[in-house]
């Protein structure tokens, strides 16, 4: 299931900003976001809510508003260039290349289509198969993903069917093209924790069996140990670390990634309630000029008042912060 | 599905009694003599008790209701006291015309009012949604009366290109699809579609951003839809609050009808009514009510199942 060892990266973002300029404010959600994302290999961005991991996502796909949404920087998606395309471009993009599943499924499907008709207009758009074809595809699809009686569930509309197998549903609806790249913002955190676990697995599983791209999306650092191979930490609207899961576990540099690591070990070994990290998230429309987290830094010095460099630490172990050096 | 329209269709026989009762005791127990119409004021009392028991009018109330129920299944709606004519056949001229009124207002009305409600929505805040949303505050907020009166100044007597009142040449009241009976219907469905475009404007404009908003939008245009396919999405899923929203006015614009007639002397069932109360016509004004009332009721039916086809949330529950 590895992909070859010099293959082109599925993404390669370079300083992607994302501003969304209301009337009164202008939100930072996205300050200067850069990494590569090889074939098969599964990213976390782990970070608390409102740090800007779902806008990130969107704007890989330039899904964003764009009345009101600033996209700056490069980005580039199976070696084609995202902010250069035409609507028509990205169109064909969205769908096939890239897969999305959302957080929230009942909100994610329309309401008042059928699952199947869902999944098989997604097929017909960027296939041109017949229906009946897309039919059996979708069929086929349910049955991957593990949903039982596929034929009645095709009929169903979404409030028809159980949380978990809406988000089965949802997996199959973003895998229907075989994407090279899923994009999955925290695909679990709408359902139990057992369903919880089935998900996970099942993503797992498929992701290997498809050898696609992951980008997923969390603020809960045990799913993200469970299935990523990469890990990025969003604070501010910035990767304040990026490296391999066993690298940030085992050596957190930055101190907000000490911070979340302590509070979930913390927890986890006396069964307590998750302890936050003291203060707020940051003011996305008045961050500070330096580290975004300074504020809340019990290392911070004068020197923080400058933005942080990027510091690689090992080729794959990036963190920024000037403690690093 | 159909057991929800059964159900439904069910619904109606009760609906439709208390219809018959409302309207039988709203003109029962309006205030008046209902003989003071046909009997002079100085007829002698022997007279006035006979022609009250040949109405029946001696009887109690309920035996009065029954059997008038009774004709009325039957299709007997009485004589018109005033015209001495069966109210059977004045509704059989009036209602078509009626009809006619109220479905070029609605045409117009609700074509307009999805149009410009729907482009509103879309371009929610911009200068195309606030001149579509000024218009729409005008509409509703203009009196049938005081606009066909200000339509008639500017078109009939200012430039003298519409007729202002009747429905045809020569008084005519039976429909014809020439062009003289075109020109009269002009202004008529113009008063008459401007508060439920109005209406129909807002409500579309305040579903379409709504749904604009919803994360399922964003979801189809991450699946790489076209346009045109995400707009199908956001109309099909506008349609049933629409829909709805156009049932009730749909009532509502049969009484604006009422009004509309009167100001341009259209031989409908406004104008019926109107007469029928000036008249003290009480045959005439319980047969057509009724006649108007089981409509709305029949009405309400159809968009009922018209919306629970269309929203599959709604019959499934
Ligand atoms: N359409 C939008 N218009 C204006 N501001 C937005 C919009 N979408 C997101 N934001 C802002 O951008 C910032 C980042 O939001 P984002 O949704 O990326 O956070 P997140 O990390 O995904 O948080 P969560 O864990 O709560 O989902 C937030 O301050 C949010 O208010
Ligand atoms: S740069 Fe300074 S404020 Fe920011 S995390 Fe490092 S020490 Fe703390
Ligand atoms: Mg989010």
């Amino acid at each position: 299931m590895t992909a070859p060892a010099v293959a082109e990266p599925v993404v390669r973002a370079e300083d992607v900003a994302v501003s969304f300029v209301g009337r009164d404010a202008t939100v930072n959600a996205v300050n200067g976001v850069s990494f590569t994302l090889d074939p098969g290999e599964v990213l976390c961005i782990l970070g608390e809510s409102g740090s800007g991991k779902s806008v990130t996502l969107r704007a890989l796909m330039r899904l964003l508003p764009f009345r009101r949404a600033r996209l700056s920087g490069r980005i580039e998606i199976a070696g084609l260039d995202v902010m250069a395309m035409s609507d028509r471009a990205l169109a064909d993009l969205r769908g096939t290349e890239v897969g999305m599943i959302f957080q929230e499924p009942m909100v994610a499907f329309d309401p008042v289509y059928t699952v199947g008709r869902q999944i098989t207009e997604t097929i017909v758009r960027h296939e041109g198969v017949s229906q009946e074809q897309a039919r059996r595809r979708a069929l086929d699809l349910l049955d991957r993903v593990r949903i039982p009686s596929p034929e009645r569930r095709l009929r169903a509309y979404p409030h028809e069917l159980s949380g978990g197998m809406r988000q089965r549903a949802m997996i199959a609806l973003a895998l229907s093209c075989q994407p090279s790249l899923l994009l999955a913002d925290e695909p679990t955190t709408a359902l139990d924790a057992t369903v919880q676990i089935q998900i996970l697995l099942l993503l797992r599983e498929l992701q290997r069996e498809f050898g696609m791209a992951v980008i997923f999306v969390t603020h809960d650092v045990g799913v993200a140990v469970e299935i990523a191979d990469r890990i990025a930490v969003m604070y501010g609207g910035r990767f304040v670390e990026t490296g391999p899961v066993r690298e940030i576990m085992r050596n957190p540099r930055h101190p907000y990634t000490q911070g979340l690591l302590a509070s979930t070990v913390h927890s986890a070994s006396r069964g307590q309630t998750l302890e936050a990290i003291p203060g707020s998230p940051p003011d996305m429309t008045r961050l500070p000029p330096g580290c975004a987290f300074a504020p809340r830094c019990r290392f911070a010095e004068p020197g923080c008042e400058t933005p942080p460099a990027a510091i690689q630490l090992s080729p794959h172990h990036m963190v920024r912060c000037i403690r690093a050096t | 599905m159909l057991e929800y329209i059964i159900r439904r269709v069910l619904y109606v026989i009760p609906i439709g009694l208390g219809v018959t009762v409302l309207v039988f005791a709203l003109v029962h127990m309006s205030p008046g003599d209902p003989l003071s119409a046909v009997v002079p004021p100085d007829a002698p009392e022997e007279m006035v008790q006979d022609l009250r028991k040949a109405y029946g009018f001696d009887k109690p109330l309920p035996i009065q209701y029954v059997t008038w129920l009774g004709r009325v299944v039957t299709g007997d709606l009485g004589v018109s006291v005033a015209r001495g004519r069966e109210v059977v056949d004045e509704l059989r001229i009036a209602v078509p015309n009626t009809f006619i009124l109220a479905a070029g207002g609605t045409l117009l009305g609700f074509t307009l009012g999805a149009i410009f409600g729907g482009i509103a929505g879309y371009f929610q805040g911009r200068w195309i949604d606030k001149l579509a949303t000024a218009i729409a505050i005008t509409g509703v907020s203009v009196p049938h009366y005081w606009l066909g009166l200000v339509l008639v100044i500017i078109f009939s007597v200012e430039m003298n290109v519409l007729p202002s009142i009747g429905m045809g040449p020569g008084g005519s009241t039976a429909w014809a699809w020439d062009a003289e009976h075109m020109r009269h219907l002009v202004l008529p469905v113009v008063t008459l579609a401007v508060i439920p475009m109005g209406l129909i404007t807002r409500t579309v404009r305040a579903t379409v951003a709504e749904i604009l908003n919803q994360e399922f939008v964003q979801a189809l245009h991450a699946k790489g839809l076209f346009q045109r396919q995400v707009l199908m999405h956001v109309v099909r899923n506008a349609a049933p609050t629409t829909l709805a929203v156009m049932g009730l006015q749909l009532g509502y614009l049969l009484g604006g009808s009422i009004l509309v007639e009167t100001v341009f002397q259209w031989p409908g069932t406004g104008s019926l009514l109107n007469s029928a109360i000036f008249e003290r016509d009480l045959p005439l004004l319980q047969g057509t009510i009724l006649v108007l009332a089981m409509f709305f009721v029949l009405l309400n039916l159809l968009v009922d199942i018209l919306q629970s086809a269309i929203d599959p949330r709604m019959s499934r529950q």
